[in-house]
């Protein structure tokens, strides 16, 4: 059913991170899925920021042969040569991960479609972390704070992560500190969030 | 040692040959089957309707058969029909009773955990204007009687609850049921396919008016199986023509499939004391060991399950991946992961049993058979646990089991 190429990368996956990532050496982190949903992959980048390359890239993947193949993949594709530029990492697709795997069993594409999205956020809070609001990029989702674009989902995904204050919140996402004005809409997206998830 | 060291230490222990612990799914062929339906195929090959003495024999062959049946049911020849699966067995009884009687009612009642060769006719039921009542499980994927007494109404006219479960294993009260159903209109039918071999078939005991049974899980050929139909119950057919099988399933007998069906059940049945000890140890010693993994729970109920069966969810790793790299050191499993299934969802019987989603994506199933021993036992002890380590690793999940636990345990209502 599987090509060589989606077991080679199943039985010897590329670029795994082995135990607790070292917060020195990552600038970005992004997460996608969820237990439930059977599929959940953590990316962590490093990216020199005067070249814009990403010199490293490391992930776990909770999911089938397809979903963890994929990310080691993606990996591979990511950081071969001089590493690809954070703008050249948000062109990668999953039909690209797919064909340089050898193709997926038709049924099995959806499981290769989240890790360019962990990469994307991973991407995006590097761009974050390093102040270059601008150049963050989002689709669809309502920006708050247009200083740091950040937007409705952030917030939702900074309350499911822990964050029940603004305080918190601002600590996660620096979210309207220079700009009190959006702070009203980012306080009742706070409450709104928290209520749903907390209670 | 780093997991791509791990894993390459793992795979350099690779046997030469597969141990099979799918038997739930299928089994081989017995040779002793084999044997007897070897003349059927170029030697006794007549059709059973011919009048001449080639047809005859067919048709003798087959009477013979038909009895070996009934007496391994308890039942008369007549009632025992053959078909060409469990699942065609399954969809005659489900349609085929409901059709008959919708005058008298339109109620049908399943259960939550029902092979998915009942569930789907009873939806096809749905859109013919019947109302199915799924009676929910509990935490061990058994029925509870006050429920199915709880849903029965005036105008039900069919319940049909499977004996024992193909991917937990628990075991139903049949028994019970029937004898609740007694007094009521509603024809009981249940799908004994799992429990050939290793529960008893007898139907006057188990009080049903319908049973399923199929060759493929008892070292007989894939293409077969029975429905037996109790004396005066009527069903409506679902395949019309020649009229075969007292009309009930038209079709030029296959008479090697139907010669093999009844000799793999007298096998089954002859050998089933002895056998179900055997498995049973082999299975409880296979339950042990895997549950010693942390973060590892059992699906189903601890003793009444099948001799055979065991079926546990590893938390924090997804069956697909497991069970590949089971295949990869020659273990053929099975997972109730969405992964692997074809319409994408997870098991619906591990769910069924209340437990979260988290738990059916890393559900396993191991279903030992005739030829399993205590060596191909120990080796899968001592591969899994490696197996997990390593997904582990690969995996970002830490989960919490007791949390996992609370969080599935809801109220189970009817569906």
């Amino acid at each position: 059913m599987y090509s060589e190429t989606v077991k080679e990368h199943f039985f010897n996956p590329q670029n795994l991170l082995e135990g607790q990532p070292d917060e020195s050496e990552f600038n970005g982190f992004g997460q996608v899925g969820s237990p439930a949903c059977g599929d959940m992959m953590k990316v962590w980048v490093l990216v020199d920021e005067s070249s814009d390359r990403i010199l490293s890239m490391k992930w776990q993947t909770f999911g089938c042969a397809s979903a963890i193949a994929s990310t080691s993949m993606m990996s591979v594709i990511v950081t071969e040569g001089e590493g690809m530029t954070t703008d050249e990492a948000f062109e990668i697709t999953p039909q690209m991960i797919c064909d340089r795997l050898g193709g997926l069993p038709n049924r099995k594409i959806h499981c290769s479609v989240l890790g360019d999205k962990a990469l994307q956020k991973a991407v995006n809070d590097f761009y974050r972390r390093s102040k270059q609001f601008d150049r963050v990029r989002v689709d669809r989702a309502k920006v708050v704070d247009p200083d740091t674009n950040i937007t409705d989902k952030d917030i939702q995904e900074a309350v499911l992560e822990g964050a029940k204050d603004l305080e918190s919140l601002q600590a996660k996402l620096k979210v309207a500190i220079g700009n009190p004005e959006f702070l009203p809409d980012v306080e009742k997206l706070l409450h709104f969030y928290v209520s749903k998830y907390y209670g | 040692m780093t997991v791509q060291q791990e894993i390459q230490e793992l795979l350099k222990g690779r046997p030469k040959k597969f141990i099979y612990l799918d038997h739930a799914a299928t089994t081989y062929v017995d040779s002793r089957v084999y044997e007897a339906m070897q003349p059927f195929f170029q030697v006794e090959f007549g059709n059973p309707g011919g009048f001449y003495e080639l047809g005859k024999r067919a048709a003798d062959a087959m009477q013979a058969a038909r009895e070996t049946v009934a007496g391994v049911l308890g039942c008369r020849a007549e009632e025992i029909i053959f078909t060409g699966s469990g699942t065609e067995s399954d969809n005659m009884a489900v349609l085929g009773v409901a059709r008959k009687r919708a005058k008298e009612g339109k109620h049908v009642i399943i259960s939550a955990i029902e092979h998915h060769a009942v569930e789907r006719p009873a939806e096809q039921l749905e859109k013919e204007g019947f109302e199915v009542t799924k009676v929910p499980v509990d935490k061990f994927g058994r029925i509870r009687v006050e429920d199915v007494k709880a849903a029965l109404r005036d105008d039900t006219v069919l319940v049909s609850i499977m004996y024992a479960n193909n991917e937990i294993g628990t075991i139903q009260p049949i028994y019970e049921i029937g004898t609740l159903l007694k007094d009521h209109k509603a024809l009981f039918h249940t799908d004994a396919c799992q429990a050939a071999g290793a529960l008893d078939l007898n139907v006057e005991k188990l009080g049903v008016d319908l049973m399923t049974l199929n060759g493929s899980k008892i070292y007989g050929p894939k293409g077969v199986g029975v429905l037996y139909i109790r004396k005066g119950v009527e069903i409506q057919p679902l395949v019309f023509g020649g009229g075969q099988e007292r009309g009930k399933r038209s079709g030029t007998e296959n008479v090697a499939n139907i010669v093999g069906m009844a000799k793999a059940l007298s096998i089954a049945q002859a050998e089933s004391e002895t056998e179900n000890a055997r498995l049973k140890e082999l299975r409880d010693k296979l339950i042990d060991g895997l549950t010693k993994i942390p973060k590892t729970i059992l699906n189903g109920h601890p003793e009444l399950r099948l001799p055979n069966n065991v079926n546990v969810s590893i938390l924090d790793i997804e069956g697909e991946a497991f069970t590949l790299f089971l295949n990869e050191m020659g273990i053929y499993a099975s997972t109730g992961s969405a992964c692997t299934s074809t319409s994408l969802d997870p098991s619906h019987v591990i769910l069924a049993t209340g437990l979260p989603y988290e738990c059916a994506h890393g559900s396993v199933r191991f279903s030992l058979g005739r030829k399993t021993t205590e060596e191909e036992i120990d080796y899968v002890l001592e591969v899994v646990p490696r197996v997990v380590s390593i997904l582990r690793k690969i995996s970002p999940l830490n989960l919490d089991a007791d949390k996992v636990r609370e969080k599935g345990q809801g109220d189970l209502k009817y569906i």
